[in-house]
């Protein structure tokens, strides 16, 4: 027997009809998370065609990209400011209706980025193909699932017979040795993968990450490293499923119980790739040399330490165009570079991991005068768990805005946006131009660095808050 | 969707490398429900100054770029979201085809399934179309060529049965929901509870 990747194995029992010369695969879909802005056009070809939804079972709606993160206009009387918002918003409700799909509608206590929600409640396992009108489906890759984004007209595919037609794409190891330096976090390790394989390096690819840094990693942190695998282009980012997986899962309420979770189990113990298994690409990543990362530019590849200085252009058009838009010049050192606005949330870095480790900073400090430090939980349960851990009240006292779960500011859409020209650190996963608002300058950290940024008012190093 | 052989056409340039998916439709037009008018709405940010009239140094708002059909764009186009906003955008406005060297994976998805042909080629043949803005190509798409005025047909790879459905017009759901009979052996053969 050939010796196969994790990838392989996953791929391959999902597999209703292989793939020929002339037909790619039918391929099987454990589970579908459906949100809010990639779906109504799905269902609006199910209605014409007078189709039903064939397996509400393996169906998951919520709504976080267009929803508002203030209080008022998601628990009280105010309407939802952005008019265009609020019918997507209204549009999902119904099309949830009519078709039976399950909801966590806007005042659900189980409501959140759809890529934190599914996680927390035991429904992204190890094995399964889990897909979503989202590219950041990546992220359920930690648990050891096929997952990846796909477009409406796909998400209608899927709604409409729990198959899609897929061409094998080809593997890529990502082996990462050694240990993180204190201070250096998953995001900081994403964020210098992207910036060795580049934006585009995982074109067609399946990442696998791999190796004992992501062995001592929780499942927040592969969460965050398997979210970004878009970011290189990648389809999907995995991890083989191992004790940490498991732990994480025990107990949760769609994980299995009982006889059927010693089941699961013995079939995900084998969710490993063989010793010898063939990757189609690698790239070897030394986890003990690596610095906190910031980016400087308009894509997630541009990244350096944050000791480190900007790229000077060697007549460059992308480099030039880009340093034009962020206001920057090359040469430039990061730190010391000036901060108008924090934003710390999103399915990159809104778990509870991750405000324990921006509330480690801002503990007994304060948020500069004149930056607006915006914290935006994952989930409306990570957003009680980091009340009842005190998280929340670290927050207040620092002078950061606590809000409700949703996208945020990662992209706007809501109402949470950056002016034009103000500079933003982001633990989002996108500094694409005007991602956060038209005109404005996102520069990518993990939620270390977003925080001690916002305590000094400038571009911060957080190994000197530790 | 109506069959679809050839695109002719004379190109219009984006050079840039990395043109990500909220630059060829930023974030806060997604709120549609629909995939109407989001022709308007093509590359945005660049095509419209602040106060929304048309920035008269983006090339789409150049007499030149009138009627083109074919977008020539730098390398990794349509990287980032998978919103399939961007092809309806690029559609809506009236580009069939784009060609680039590389074209992001869940771009060329969406694209295929919208009647928009992405069209992958060599380096050389990459840069003599961004030296040569406004050239007449010819796209044949049931031969997977890419004719340049030089007269030379260029080959793209193109998946089998995407090509098959945008030549023949066929719907890959109708497809889809042919191996019914499959898809129920296959949902009977999984363990409970996976």
């Amino acid at each position: 027997m050939t010796a196969s990747t994790l990838f392989d194995k996953v791929w391959k029992a999902h597999e209703v009809v292989p793939e020929t010369a002339a037909t790619p695969a039918v391929l099987y879909i454990d589970l579908h998370l459906v949100h809010e802005v990639t779906s109504p056009q799905a269902f609006s070809v199910l209605r014409s065609l007078k189709l039903p939804v064939r397996r509400l079972d393996r169906t998951l709606a919520t709504m976080d990209h267009s929803t508002p993160t203030t209080t008022d206009q998601v628990f009280g009387n105010v309407p939802i400011k952005v008019d265009a918002a609020a019918r997507q918003v209204r549009q999902l409700e119904h099309n949830a209706a009519e078709f039976g799909v399950e909801l966590f509608g806007m005042r659900d206590a189980r409501r959140g980025i759809v890529h934190v929600i599914s996680p927390e409640l035991g429904a992204s396992r190890p094995g399964m193909t889990i897909v979503c009108g989202d590219s950041h489906t990546s992220t359920h890759g930690a648990f050891g699932a096929l997952a990846f984004g796909i477009g409406s007209t796909e998400v209608g595919h899927v709604l409409a017979t729990q198959c899609l037609l897929q061409r094998k794409p080809k593997s890529f190891a990502v082996n990462v040795e050694g240990r993180l330096p204190p201070g250096v976090t998953a995001k900081d390790l994403i964020l210098a993968i992207i910036g060795k394989v580049g934006v585009s390096g995982g074109t067609g690819h399946v990442f696998e990450y791999r190796g004992s840094t992501i062995r001592g990693l929780s499942m927040d942190e592969r969460m965050t490293v398997c979210n970004m695998s878009i970011e290189a282009g990648a389809r999907a980012g995995m991890v083989a499923p191992d004790e940490v997986t498991f732990a994480y899962l025990q107990g949760r309420p769609r994980a299995p119980q009982g006889t059927r979770w010693e089941e699961s189990l013995a079939r995900w113990k084998a969710l490993v790739s063989d010793p010898g298994a063939n990757f189609d690409g690698s790239v070897d990543i030394d986890a003990s040399a690596l610095e906190p990362m910031i980016t400087y530019g308009t894509n997630p590849g541009m990244v350096v330490p944050i000791s480190g200085a900007i790229p000077r252009s060697s007549g460059d058009a992308i480099l030039d165009k880009a340093l034009g838009y962020m206001g920057f010049k090359g040469g430039d050192a990061m730190l010391g570079k000036p901060v108008n606005t924090v934003f710390i949330g999103s399915c990159t870095n809104g778990r509870l991991e991750d405000l324990e480790a921006a509330a480690s900073v801002l503990r007994g400090r304060k948020v500069a005068s004149g930056v607006h430090l915006l914290i935006v939980p994952g989930s409306q349960a990570v957003k009680r768990d980091a009340e009842a851990a005190g998280f929340a009240e670290v927050f207040r006292a620092a002078g950061a805005d606590w809000r409700e779960s949703g996208c945020s500011m990662c992209l706007g859409m809501n109402g949470d946006t950056v002016a034009a020209g103000q500079y933003s650190v982001s633990t989002s996963n996108r500094n694409f131009e005007g991602r956060q608002g038209v005109g404005a300058r996102t520069l990518l950290a993990s939620p270390l660095t977003a925080a001690a940024s916002a305590v000094r008012g400038r571009i911060a190093d957080p190994r000197e808050f530790l | 969707m109506e069959p679809l052989k050839i695109v002719s056409s004379r190109t219009v340039v984006v050079p840039l490398a990395n043109v990500d998916t909220d630059q060829i439709i930023p974030a806060r037009f997604l709120t549609t429900t629909t995939k109407d008018g989001l022709g308007q709405r093509l590359f945005a940010d660049w095509r419209y100054l602040p106060d929304g009239s048309p920035n008269p140094d983006f090339i789409l708002n150049q007499p030149s770029a009138r009627g083109c059909q074919v977008l020539v764009a730098g390398r990794n186009f349509g990287c980032g979201s998978s919103r399939e906003h961007a092809p309806w955008a690029l559609v809506d406005y009236g580009i069939r085809a784009v060609i680039s060297t590389e074209i992001a994976d869940i771009f060329r998805s969406n694209a295929l399934k919208n009647g928009l042909l992405p069209v992958m080629v060599d380096e050389t043949t990459a840069a003599w179309l961004i030296e040569h803005p406004g050239a007449e190509v010819t796209i044949d798409l049931d031969r997977a060529t890419l004719t340049l005025p030089t007269g030379v047909p260029v080959s793209f790879p193109i998946e089998a049965f995407a090509r098959h459905c945008l030549l023949n017009g066929v719907n890959e759901l109708g497809y889809l929901q042919s191996n019914l009979a499959a898809i129920e052996r296959y949902e009977a053969s999984l363990p409970a509870g996976a």
